[in-house]
């Protein structure tokens, strides 16, 4: 029997976001159903979307219809908000799922959850995926994913297998959240390195991520319980990845440093250069991500490869060159994928734009529960930092 | 084995008797091995009974169904604790939990001291061993006397009363273990100022037991500090002025002086330890302002048998600064080690074969099988010609009338032997070591063959280690005497360094005795000429005892001293005679220090030509030529950096000079493989020279020879690292493969392409190192049969037999995907156009360890990364030859190198940096 058959349909929650819209390929790749859960369409042919929110127990029950395992992506992504929201969407959010997926008789969880939950500010280098801390876990939105991690975990058991998977920095080619905002603030020259930008850091490749996710689900039976932080396994330094993105994308690379310990003690003047932009809901750069971008984040990958029995497909340099692809021009590094020369060429066109007409839905349906007084999209997918 | 349940306690619960004078938590101690014993008194302490607390790993042993091989019986000094032993503690307990041979350790506290009784009384030195013999009365099966065998332990006074023990003790004693001890303190002799300090009435009072400052002088010897945790945990029982009394009571046991009520039992003790026959361990820490290294040298002449192990970095507090339960276990385990018990001991009537052998004694391989031929000593040759008076030395750095100083070989002959008679003369005995620290030339060449004639040993250090190093050096190689040219002697002076002083030259009355000079080599040479020359001489020396110690460069660690035989130096000489076919006729110019004492050994006349010999960087084509010209050599030696000199100051060259190059037939450059282009630029010098570049280290000099033919033949093969050659006969050359955690652990093969520690056998390869047993154990680890010796270099042998080195063991990085050696990726990364030097390091832990390329660029810059241009040309050369992946390529105008040859790049320091640089800004904090 395949291993699809054990768990032929399959909801991803927050599938509209990037990393989301990608998870439901790679399961319909791998021969899954797909339903979804968000409050915008996935936008992606083939999947069964329904619309509605992860703290909302009759779109959860509404979702869980007929499903066999759950990959659960929705989390309220941001560097700044109401904690009480974090809280609402990213634990009480997760705890639903849960409960439901239990109820309903779901077989297999993965909690999309990140690097982040057991990080205390410190530089990482070769790190493990070490357990989820929300008392140490710097921020709201790591904290509640730390808290969201423990949940799931602790609800692995005999019926339910839960796997947590913590993608590093997902980008990609038509990435509109990391990839866009770096492109604009250095088209604009607003994206200065810290201290040289020599920090080491860990990134995914969209694709390898949502592969990685995929891993998790067919592997629950035996690694069920466990977390992994998942990542290309290609660290490079802070300058060397924004420069690369920044060359694939045809804007200017950043030059200019600035003293990461000035960046991070005077949050003020860091938020005045990087001003909010007019109708974003959060401050484009804060004293966490300042840390983020000036401190090491790099992971031993041996566990996770040999136990998830993933590799990265897509190299850093492929993964470059599909970005420069995406925006017209020519590759300017070398591409090249990890698994060599002889691999057929990928199929499937460069992601779609989150931007897409709705209505591809099956069946859409009012859903007036949203947060109190201002819009919050969510945005699924990994810790964005 | 049942640990007696006689008058103790149940292990010992922190919990519950934690209070302000009971045992309160110690941190890396198991709480299981803590328990308190209530011991009938002995001695003075007849009726009473006293609580002792120990650590001890029996109960637990026992618990876990572990028959332990014998036990370790520790006992601290003043004025520490059983803390100090929690090290050996765990690793009693970590040997039984992994299934191996595991000893039971016993670390006591001593009364009055940790957390023990403070009865109140002053305890002399017989009382304390009583005291010891009563608690481990108790100790030993159903509550009886402790069973053997048994190995004491002991650090400072801890290892007298451990020693007392031992000696009281011989049916179960089956050895004995010290640490930076005495046993012996010579009357008249100074105390070692610190006691003195502590000793003097009023200071003794105030600074041991009024205050804490003799706990936290003595806490603070800790090298590196002491952790915070630990240094409240051996302060904790010593809180108050009355807890303290144990502390005062020791120091004012120090028998310092003949009427001392303890001397008679510590010169009892001195007596007995030098018929103790038990195998023995002395591991001593350098850094120690009380036991200095007398007394381990007098330790030394009590137990010759005993391995001596120094942790040059190490001081002091030993137990703490360096790996010593490590050590201790690897002692435990030896087959030579105390693991039969005292049953096999030696028989005390025959003489300890190893206290005949100082090879053996250092832990070296031992003497040549028998039935070797008769040994042809290095100063054959010399002897042979003693009555030729055709020059056998030039020395041009030295003019004598506008001429070269030259020497015959009937005069250096003759004066080799009245030099030796005269040290004779001067109480200079065989087996005394002799320190040279003269330039080459006549003097050092008469010096070092009168040693060897003698049987003095020879100890040579480089100036080039510095002056630190070479303070090191020679108070490590404690010579007896001392050799000097004026700054030598000047550096002795200010330095301290032990030995009685001679001259290289004469001097001044008012400079000999400002610099505590007592004769020169002239003066000894004419008192050895007035006693007889050789007529006075005593037989020749046996051909397996110690002939010289030669030091390591210091560019892999503290310089270590190796020691060689008379046996393996002239099999050294044959090597490279034969090798390279010098004889008589050939002659011999060399720049290399080391080498141009052999000339004399070869038979044929050596030439030194004008240089700084300090600095090979001073030697200049023309010196080249003047040398060859003079001497009329067909073979010159050279070291990498004088050759990169030699190349540089060719253009001055005239015709002349060139002409008398041509001449050459053979050159060798010594110290470290040069490549291709420069072997080749030299060989433009000489063009009918064969150029060799031979692979050796100064534990083996020659091991492998390349020539610049074969480098070139070699460049077309895909192979990473450096071609060295071919094994030179005798010497051998195999692998030991790295597993996955970079450990050399597999069988060592000759297999191409296995990437492994270098290991290599030859009958010229040293004996051992000097005080470094732990060091020359670990070199000869899973060897195959003979001797062997593993260099530390890693490599891989070809198809046809040729070695390629890759870089050292302690480099290696330990990726993901496997280790890997650093040179193959350093070649690649070199190739980049504005690279000059590369150097790959890892960063992460090992395991998951990232590749780094760190470039020398020649150009300082702000941001440390290399421009990103260089960056993904390194990547992908890197990638191309060796199939690593690059994670970053860093930038510096320089990379950090060794003093000595300038050319090894010290890739710790650049690891150290890129972890740091790579880290971020936030690596340190948080």
């Amino acid at each position: 029997m395949r291993v699809v058959d054990d768990v032929p349909t399959v909801l991803v929650t927050g599938a509209s976001g990037y990393l989301g819209g990608a998870t439901v390929r790679a399961l319909q790749a791998a021969g899954h159903a797909v339903r979804t859960l968000q409050r915008r369409p996935s936008g992606v042919p083939g999947a069964t979307d329904v619309l509605g929110t992860v703290t909302d127990v009759r779109d959860v029950a509404e979702a869980l219809r007929g499903v066999d395992a759950v990959v659960h992506l929705a989390a309220k992504v941001s560097l700044a908000g109401d904690p009480r929201e974090f809280h609402r969407v990213n634990v009480e959010g997760t705890r639903l799922v849960l409960a439901a997926a239990r109820a309903v008789g779901v077989r297999r969880l993965v909690h999309v959850s990140s690097p982040s939950v057991a990080h205390a500010g410190a530089a990482l280098a070769g790190a493990a995926a070490e357990p989820a801390d929300p008392v140490r876990a710097r921020g709201e939105y790591a904290r509640t994913k730390a808290a969201a991690e423990r949940y799931a975990l602790a609800a692995d058991g005999d019926g339910l297998h839960v796997v947590a998977v913590r993608p590093h920095l997902v980008w990609g080619a038509g990435d509109p959240q990391l990839v866009a905002r770096i492109v604009d603030r250095a088209a604009r020259g607003r994206l200065p390195l810290l201290d040289h930008g020599t920090a080491l850091i860990d990134s995914t490749y969209v694709d390898n991520a949502a592969d990685a996710l995929v891993a998790a689900l067919h592997r629950a039976p035996v690694v069920h319980g466990r977390a992994y932080v998942v990542t290309n396994g290609e660290p490079r330094t802070v300058a060397e990845l924004l420069g690369g993105m920044c060359a694939a994308s045809g804007v200017p690379v950043p030059r200019l440093s600035v003293p990461a310990g000035l960046a991070r003690a005077a949050g003020a003047a860091v938020e005045a250069v990087w001003r909010v932009r007019p109708g974003q809901d959060e401050p484009p750069m804060t004293r966490f991500l300042a840390e983020q971008l000036s401190t090491a984040h790099w992971f031993d990958q041996r566990r996770t490869r040999a136990e998830l029995r993933w590799r990265p497909r897509v190299s850093l340099d492929e993964g470059l060159a599909r970005l420069a692809a995406a925006a017209g021009r020519a590759p300017e590094v070398p591409g090249r994928a990890l698994d060599g020369p002889g691999r057929e060429p990928r199929e499937r066109p460069a992601p779609p734009a989150p931007s897409r007409p709705a209505g591809t839905a099956p069946h859409a349906r009012p859903h007036g529960r949203v947060g109190p007084g201002r819009a919050t999209p969510l945005r699924p997918g990994p810790h964005r930092a | 084995m049942t640990v007696g349940a006689t008058g103790t306690t149940p292990p010992h619960d922190p919990s519950v008797a934690a209070g302000p004078d009971g045992p309160e938590p110690m941190p890396g101690v198991d709480p299981r091995v803590r328990r308190t014993v209530r011991v009938p008194g002995a001695g003075a302490d007849a009726g009473a009974v006293r609580s002792w607390h120990v650590l001890d790993t029996g109960p637990v042993l026992d618990a876990s169904g572990v028959t332990p091989v014998g036990t370790v019986l520790a006992v601290h000094g003043n004025p520490t604790s059983s803390l100090l032993w929690r090290h050996v503690v765990a690793r009693s307990l970590a040997d039984a939990d992994a299934g191996a041979p595991a000893w039971r350790v016993v670390a006591v506290d001593q009364l009055e001291m940790g957390w023990s009784e403070r009865t109140g009384r002053r305890r002399g030195l017989a009382q304390r061993v009583a005291d010891l013999g009563a608690l481990t009365d108790v100790l030993g099966p159903d509550g009886g006397p402790l069973a053997g065998p048994v190995v004491t332990l002991g650090h400072d006074w801890g290892g007298v009363v451990g020693l007392g023990w031992a000696v009281a003790h011989a049916e179960v004693l089956a050895g004995v273990a010290l640490l930076n001890t005495a046993v012996h303190h010579p009357l008249g002799d100074p105390l070692p100022a610190p006691l003195r300090l502590a000793t003097a009435r009023g200071v003794l009072a105030a600074g041991t037991r009024g205050t804490t400052a003799f706990l936290d002088v003595t806490l603070g010897l800790a090298r590196p500090p002491l952790p915070d945790e630990v240094r409240r945990a051996y302060r904790a029982p010593y809180r108050t002025a009355g807890r303290r009394d144990g502390i005062a009571g020791f120091v004012a046991d120090i028998p310092a002086s003949a009427d001392h009520p303890s001397r008679p039992a510590l010169d009892a003790l001195a007596d007995a330890t030098a018929r103790l026959r038990v195998p023995a361990l002395l591991l001593w820490g350098p850094h120690d302002p009380v036991f200095g290294e007398r007394y381990l040298d007098d330790l030394v002449a009590r137990l010759p048998h005993a391995r001596v192990h120094r942790f040059v970095d190490a001081g002091h507090l030993l137990a703490e600064d360096a790996p010593v339960a490590d050590a201790l276990a690897d002692w435990l385990g030896a087959a030579d080690g105390p693991r039969g018990g005292g049953a096999t001991a030696p028989d005390p009537a025959a003489p300890d074969p190893a206290a005949a052998d100082p090879v053996a004694a250092s832990g070296g391989a031992g003497p040549a099988t028998p039935g070797t031929p008769p040994l042809r000593r290095l100063g054959a040759a010399l002897e042979e010609r003693a009555q030729d008076d055709d020059v056998a030395v030039l020395d041009l750095s030295r003019t004598h009338g506008g001429a070269p100083l030259a020497v015959s070989w009937r005069r250096l002959a003759a004066t080799v032997t009245d030099l030796a008679a005269g040290l004779h003369a001067a109480g200079v005995r065989a087996g005394q070591r002799v320190q040279l620290l003269v330039p080459p030339g006549p003097t050092l060449t008469a010096a070092v063959y009168a040693c060897l004639r003698l049987g003095a040993v020879v100890v040579v250090a480089d100036a080039g280690l510095g002056v630190r190093g070479l303070s090191r050096a020679v108070r490590g190689a404690r010579p007896d005497v001392l050799v000097a040219a004026e700054p030598g002697l000047v550096a002795a002076r200010a330095l301290g360094w032990p030995g009685r002083r001679v001259a290289a030259v004469g001097l001044p009355a008012a400079v000999r005795a400002a610099l505590g000079v007592e004769t020169d080599v002239a003066t000894l040479v004419a008192r050895g000429r007035a006693a007889g020359g050789g007529g006075a001489l005593p037989p020749e020396p046996d051909p397996d005892a110690v002939a010289a110690v030669l030091h390591t460069s210091g560019s892999t660690g503290p310089a270590k001293g190796v020691v060689y035989t008379h046996r393996q130096l002239a099999a050294m000489r044959d090597v490279v005679a034969e090798h390279l076919g010098i004889g008589p006729q050939t002659g011999l110019v060399t720049g290399f220090a080391p080498f141009a004492l052999l000339g004399p050994a070869f038979g044929t006349r050596s030439a030194t030509p004008v240089m700084d010999v300090s600095a090979p960087r001073t030697l200049t084509a023309r010196a080249v030529a003047d040398a060859v010209r003079v001497s009329r050599a067909t073979v010159v030696f050279l070291s990498p950096a004088a050759i990169m000199n030699v190349v540089a100051t060719a253009p001055a060259l005239d015709a002349a000079d060139r002409a008398a190059l041509a001449g050459v037939r053979t050159v060798l450059s010594t110290g470290a493989p040069v490549g291709e282009r420069l072997l080749a630029a030299v060989v433009d010098l000489v063009p009918r020279a064969v150029a060799h570049t031979p692979y050796g280290m100064t534990e083996c000099l020659l091991v492998t020879d390349i020539t610049l033919e074969g480098i070139r033949e070699a460049a077309g093969r895909p192979d990473a690292g450096v071609c060295v050659g071919r094994p030179i006969p005798p010497a051998q050359v195999l692998v030991s493969a790295l597993d996955a955690d970079g450990r050399a652990t597999g069988a060592p093969g000759a297999a191409p392409g296995v990437l492994g520690e270098v290991l290599v056998a030859a009958p010229h390869l040293k004996s051992g190192y000097d005080r470094l047993w732990w060091t020359d154990r670990a070199a000869a680890r899973d060897v195959p049969p003979g001797r062997w010796h593993r260099t530390g270099d890693v490599g891989h042998l070809d198809d046809e037999g040729r070695l390629w080195v890759e870089g050292r063991l302690a480099h290696v990085l330990l990726t993901a995907d496997g280790p890997v050696a650093p040179v193959g990726a350093e070649q690649a990364a070199e190739r980049v156009p504005l690279v000059r030097r590369a150097a790959l390091v890892g960063v992460g832990p090992a395991g998951a360890q990232v590749a780094v390329v760190v470039v020398e660029t020649g150009r300082r810059t702000r941001s440390p990364l290399a421009p990103a241009a260089t960056a993904g040309l390194v990547r992908e050369a890197v990638r191309g030859a060796v199939g690593v992946p690059v994670v970053a390529v860093l930038a510096r105008a320089t990379l950090p190198t060794d003093v000595r040859h300038n050319s090894k790049v010290d890739r710790t320091r650049l690891a150290a940096w890129a972890t740091e640089v790579l880290a971020g800004h936030g690596g340190a904090r948080a």
